[in-house]
């Protein structure tokens, strides 16, 4: 709105200016038709928009000098002195009022009657144009402003820009020719002036916040209405500037932020009755300055994020470990909002999915250099707050170089720089790829070089590694020859056909006027393949927790098995490794065994028992029972990020990882206990849970689970018995005997009369599964 | 008014811009590259404060590349608020155009065919009359 009155204030005042020459001409000629007319549609535009504001005198003064000019025109009345006075004094009345209006003034409004019954020609109101010309109040303040093209402002930040660079060439002439302090002064002048005149410019650039508030009044209330909600809206800070381009990068995220708290923050009036809150909601946006900062928070009072419920569905999704769950604080947890493809809305609804679009609020926001917060209490409200820098396009960057090209990134990004040959960093080749471990952290390493094509002219332990947190993505370290110097950058968009290569961000200049390309630091991680697409996103939420952090590693041991193949298990299941004779190993009671220190373990890794020699054996654990695994040679012992490409169908061999450029294959240990289970020398009886095969929900999900309840788990086939059996509600086949049988449903909504549970009610599996753990037990 | 044309050369060839089209004339300092840009792209260059999108002529026209060093002339294009250079072998002249540009009937061969508007009579000559926003654009432009 109150944008609005700006251009009504502008408007109006432009067509006064226009209209001062006529007024001028009609005073003199009455009679001019020309100049009535031109008067005559002036008040009457004025009255028009009078109408929309709400502008009551305004419009009771246009409309008299309408109606008195529209008696001349139709010649129901003669222009004389008396009525010239009168529609000037009216139109002067209106010049007033409306500075005012942007002055924020009073204007005396008792004579405006006056006014109005000199127009209809009463005589009573003969003194007034004396009564005008009394001196204005000197307390006025004067409207000093003008309306300009933002071209115009564009080609002066141009020029300005143009003096800088002037300026800087200058100053590295005057340090190499000889010291002259008359020079140096003038030079020192000058670069205050410049300076002055940048600071002017970049102020013009900024824009009152008043307009991207502007838009809420309407959106509140449209959605309020939508949504049967009651909401009260408090926006506070307008006056606040930022740079025009900025606002409109705000524009988006804000609007997302204001209708979701709207649709999943704010209850409905009889919900909020409930919690005995008031029945209408509060939305509060404020905005405020802090340093070089623009802060701008949307608070509402409604029910608040519920942390635990992203949690529960960012685990059940995969995306965040049990151990990391154990450690998250509450605000960890809220903060889960962001994170791609999670809702708590259990129902996307047509205004917004909270979470739906959360992380491309943040990525937005990132984008310009700011950061978005969330702050929630359950029952009490969320409240958002976004910090952005003060203007878009003096970006705070680093300068690296490769092959003798600078490039800027952002400093928003960075997290850390390093040595690369640095006593804190080692650099591994896994495969064709290289993996830094930086104090235990292990992240993936991009050659700035060798993305862009060029040549390298430092040697890896030369170059300097910085780490960065791109918007949305993980750390990556990015390895460069040089870094030189943390610069302000005046940032400008790359041409179409330099942003394809999707890893610029703009461009820049350099003190010496050459050009620099800004990197995109998710541009980067997309082009060097390292960030999450949607595919592997997909991957990830189907693969176990575990899996899900692509970064995570595991002390493997390298080994070459019976058959030839490079197998790997990890280091944790490997109990010792010895030689046995030839004789240990016997087919009986149907399996393969192998006695070993004065016990028989099954075994594994061999088809038939060695006819002579030795064999070697890795005998396995997993705590509780052994198994021996035979195998040829050792290779190896690495710590490695698994990128496992699991096996089509269950069994020995999980699936097949790359590591050291070497196809390997990784046991899995869960199928070799299953499937030697009834051999497996258990120390203590445990529970034995019946899982169905190949449901990858059940496999990778509900698994870890059981086992880390104390189940051991076996495949739910035909004869085999079990303390409880787990079915999917959906495909229920009873060919597996079970004292207790657990139905589990992938839909949240019961079918009728069943007593299945819903996969994702984790209390409910929960006490299903302790009862079963406690009667196992009993019954072992 | 007759329009106003540039006559320079590219390939090899006479050609011609529409003078209005044309921002300035300039000789490239110094050349910034832009690796893993489109193909046409030669790199960043600066004129003052302004970045300026270097185009390689030839590689538009799928023809090469330019050879490197040796001072590069270009004209400068504004378009779509961005400032692009075309490189060019040499910019000949400006002159009026004797009459209107006509429709060219045969075909031009790979390349040409994609950039130019028509033919024009202009300093003693047909010319070929060539739109830069198309040459600026590159050949993936026009395949997609």
């Amino acid at each position: 709105m109150d944008e609005l009155i700006n251009d009504f204030i502008a408007e109006t005042r432009d067509m006064l200016q226009a209209l001062s020459g006529a007024i001028v001409v009609w005073e003199a000629h009455p009679g001019d038709r020309e100049r009535l007319d031109e008067i005559f549609r002036f008040v009457h535009t004025v009255k028009g928009n009078c109408g929309f504001f709400d502008l009551p005198r305004l419009e009771l003064l246009s409309h008299a000098a309408e109606g008195a000019l529209a008696e001349v025109r139709a010649g129901g009345r003669v222009a004389d002195t008396r009525l010239v006075n009168a529609v000037l004094a009216v139109i002067d009345r209106i010049g007033e009022l409306v500075q005012a209006l942007e002055t924020g003034e009073n204007v005396a409004s008792e004579d405006d009657e006056q006014l109005i019954a000199a127009l209809a020609g009463n005589s009573a109101a003969e003194a007034v144009p004396e009564a005008l010309a009394a001196p204005e109040p000197e307390s006025r303040k004067a409207v000093r402003s003008i309306r300009l093209s933002v071209d115009l402002l564009d080609r002066m930040m141009n020029g300005v820009s143009d003096a800088v660079l002037a300026r800087n060439e200058l100053a590295r002439r005057l340090r190499d020719a000889p010291r002259d302090v008359a020079v140096e002064t003038a030079f020192e002048r000058v670069s205050a002036c410049i300076a002055e005149i940048r600071d002017g410019i970049t102020r013009t650039r900024m824009q009152r916040i008043d307009s991207l508030f502007s838009g809420l009044p309407r959106m509140v209330r449209d959605l309020a209405a939508e949504l049967g909600k009651q909401v009260r809206l408090e926006a506070d800070g307008g006056d606040v500037e930022l740079d025009r381009e900025m606002i409109e990068m705000i524009r988006d995220p804000l609007t997302h932020i204001v209708r979701n708290a709207i649709d999943h923050g704010i209850e409905s009036p009889a919900d909020r009755a409930a919690a005995s809150k008031p029945k209408a909601g509060t939305l509060r946006v404020s905005a405020r300055q802090a340093g070089n900062q623009i802060l701008i928070e949307v608070a509402d009072d409604g029910r608040g994020i519920d942390g635990d419920a992203l949690l529960r569905k960012a685990r059940a999704a995969g995306l965040v470990s049990a151990e990391q769950a154990d450690r998250m604080t509450a605000a960890q947890k809220t903060a889960l909002v962001f994170m791609p493809s999670l809702s708590t809305a259990e129902e996307v609804t047509a205004i917004s999915g909270r979470g739906v679009g959360m992380d491309v609020v943040r990525a937005n926001i990132e984008r310009i250099g700011g950061v978005v917060d969330v702050d929630s209490k359950l029952n009490q409200g969320v409240r958002l707050c976004i910090r952005v820098p003060l203007t878009l396009t003096i970006i705070p960057a680093l300068t690296v170089s490769v092959d003798g090209q600078v490039f800027a990134i952002p400093r928003s990004a960075i997290d850390e720089i390093l040595r690369a040959g640095g006593a804190t960093v080692r650099i591994d080749r896994v495969g064709e790829a290289e993996v830094a471990t930086i104090r235990d952290r292990r992240v993936p390493l991009v050659a700035l070089a060798a993305l862009l094509g060029v040549e390298t002219r430092a040697e890896r332990a030369e170059q300097k590694l910085i780490l960065l947190k791109p918007a949305g993505g993980d750390v990556y370290a990015l390895a460069v020859d040089g870094v030189h110097d943390h610069e302000e950058l005046v940032v400008k968009p790359a041409a179409p056909a330099v942003m394809a290569a999707g890893l610029y961000a703009g461009t820049t200049l350099a003190d010496d006027g050459s050009p620099i390309l800004l990197l995109d630091p998710s541009g980067v991680a997309k082009c060097a393949g390292i960030s999450f697409d949607e595919s592997e996103l997909e991957r990830a939420l189907l693969a176990p927790a575990a899996e899900a952090e692509a970064t995570r590693e595991t002390t493997l041991l390298l080994f070459r098995a019976l058959s030839g193949a490079c197998r790997a298990v990890p280091v944790a299941l490997v109990e010792r490794i010895e030689d046995v004779a030839a004789e240990a190993v016997r087919f009986s009671a149907g399996k393969l065994r192998v006695a070993v220190g004065g016990r028989i373990l099954p075994l594994a890794g061999c088809e038939a028992a060695p006819a002579t020699g030795k064999l070697r054996i890795l005998r396995l654990t997993d705590g509780v029972g052994e198994l021996a695994y035979g195998f040829a040679e050792v290779i190896d012992i690495r710590a490695v990020a698994l990128d496992v490409q699991p096996a089509p169908a269950p069994g020995e061999v999980a699936g097949v990882a790359l590591i050291d450029g070497l196809q390997v294959e990784t046991l899995d240990p869960y199928w070799l206990f299953a499937a030697h289970r009834d051999a497996v020398e258990a120390s203590e009886a445990q529970p034995v849970c019946a899982l169905p095969e190949g449901d990858p929900w059940m496999d990778n999900m509900l698994r870890p689970m059981l086992e880390s309840l104390g189940y051991r788990i076996v495949a739910a086939r035909d004869g085999v018995a079990a303390d409880i059996l787990i079915q999917s509600a959906e495909a229920a086949d009873g060919t597996a005997s079970a004292a207790q049988i657990l139905r589990i449903r992938s839909r949240p909504e019961a079918e009728e009369g069943g007593d299945s549970i819903y996969r994702y009610d984790r209390a409910g599996l929960l006490s299903a599964l302790s009862r079963g753990a406690v009667k196992g037990g009993a019954n072992g | 008014m007759a329009e106003l044309l540039l006559i320079a050369r590219l390939a090899g060839r006479r050609i011609a811009f529409p003078a209005s089209m044309v921002e300035a004339v300039v000789e490239l300092e110094g050349l910034t590259p832009a690796p893993r840009a489109a193909a046409h792209v030669a790199g960043l260059s600066a004129l003052r404060s302004r970045v300026l999108t270097v185009i390689d002529g030839l590689a538009s026209l799928e023809f090469g590349r330019s050879g490197e060093g040796g001072l590069r002339e270009a004209i400068v294009v504004p378009w779509d608020g961005h400032n692009y250079a075309l490189m060019v072998d040499e910019v000949e002249d400006v002159v009026e155009a004797v009459a209107p540009p006509t429709p060219i009937k045969a075909p031009l061969g790979a390349g040409w065919d994609r950039v130019a508007i028509g033919m024009v009579e202009a300093g003693g000559g047909l010319i070929l009359l060539v739109d830069p926003h198309l040459l600026i654009a590159g050949p993936a432009a026009h395949a997609a």
